[in-house]
């Protein structure tokens, strides 16, 4: 089987309480980068995998992400292919 | 009577949850590795604070993994008692045996010092030497202990009494200040529907000997000790 590299994006729901992104906001703006209005923190995951098809291995980074990856509680994801 | 504590690659207080366990009850509690878990029998397990798997990914994320807590699923739906201490309680969130989902502590500072709480249910084995409404002082020591729980789900939990401690201040009442990871409602360990499974961010394994404090923490193993010895009587 071909192999794939996909992008995994995991990043905080609307709303839900970025600490993080907020001391990063704060930070930037103490750089002097007075336009920012905020920053949302998240993970990157760069996965190389074996699969079918192109669509196959993002289907299989969306089941990866949605078992493991992310929590479903907070956080929600996308799936993404690279450039080879 | 039997009970263990379980250790995955990062616990760090399996050890102090062993002694002080059989220090307040008499009762030995050997300590199993996650793995070898699915063959040993005990009434009790403790799953111990530390950094399980280096808490990578998100904390307790990896051990909720473990072949360990199916096991675990399976001797609480037996009737078995399980108590997740700091580390522990993240691990239980994780594998969803509690509800919820932990953040990094609002100030994003970690946080180790000696807190109130208050005693927000007796609906447990582990709780039932408590008076309502009581107040306890335990350490706690974690950076990522800001329970997130919806706003209707918090409340629903409060009322049908999963809500098993909550920071409270000196005088024993709730106030922002006192709550020191941001935590929704204040909440400092849930219980399960059926109140055998307790998870809780404070340490009892730290204040079970009079030489620590009010040894208040003791009284945490010897409610769940007799809870069981009752049960086999």
């Amino acid at each position: 089987m071909p192999s794939f590299e996909v992008r995994v994006l995991v990043t905080l729901k609307k709303g839900v309480l970025d600490p993080e992104g907020q001391a990063v906001t704060d930070a930037l703006r103490g750089l002097g980068f007075e336009g920012v209005d905020s920053v949302r923190s998240g993970k990157v995951f760069d996965v190389s995998l074996n699969a079918a098809s192109a669509e196959a291995a993002h289907e299989v980074a969306r089941s990866m992400a949605s078992r493991l990856l992310a929590n479903p509680v907070l956080e929600v994801f996308a799936v993404e292919g690279m450039s080879p | 009577m039997k009970a263990a504590v379980v250790v995955f690659p990062g616990s760090n207080c399996d050890r102090d949850a062993s002694w002080a366990f059989e220090a307040a009850t008499g009762v030995r509690a050997p300590l199993v590795w996650h793995e070898d878990v699915p063959g040993r029998k005990a009434d009790l397990w403790i799953l111990p604070g530390g950094f399980a798997h280096g808490d990578y990914l998100r904390a307790g994320a990896l051990a909720a993994l473990s072949p360990a807590m199916a096991s675990l699923r399976r001797h609480v739906d037996e009737g078995g008692l399980l108590l997740g201490i700091c580390n522990g309680f993240q691990v239980l969130v994780e594998a969803g045996l509690l509800p919820g989902a932990f953040q990094p502590n609002a100030s994003l500072h970690f946080v180790a010092k000696d807190v109130r709480l208050k005693v927000s249910s007796r609906r447990s084995p582990f709780l039932a030497d408590f008076a309502p409404g009581e107040v306890i002082d335990l350490p706690i020591a974690h950076g990522e202990g800001n329970v997130r729980l919806g706003e209707g789900e918090a409340t629903s939990l409060l009322e049908r009494g999963q809500v098993a401690f909550r920071y409270v201040d000196g005088e024993g009442r709730l106030d922002p200040s006192a709550n020191p990871n941001g935590s929704t409602l204040a909440v400092a360990g849930l219980l399960d529907e059926t109140g055998r499974i307790l998870g809780m961010m404070p340490h009892p394994e730290r204040n079970a000997e009079p030489v620590f404090g009010t040894a208040e923490g003791a009284r945490i193993f010897r409610s769940a000790v007799r809870a069981v010895k009752g049960v086999a009587r």
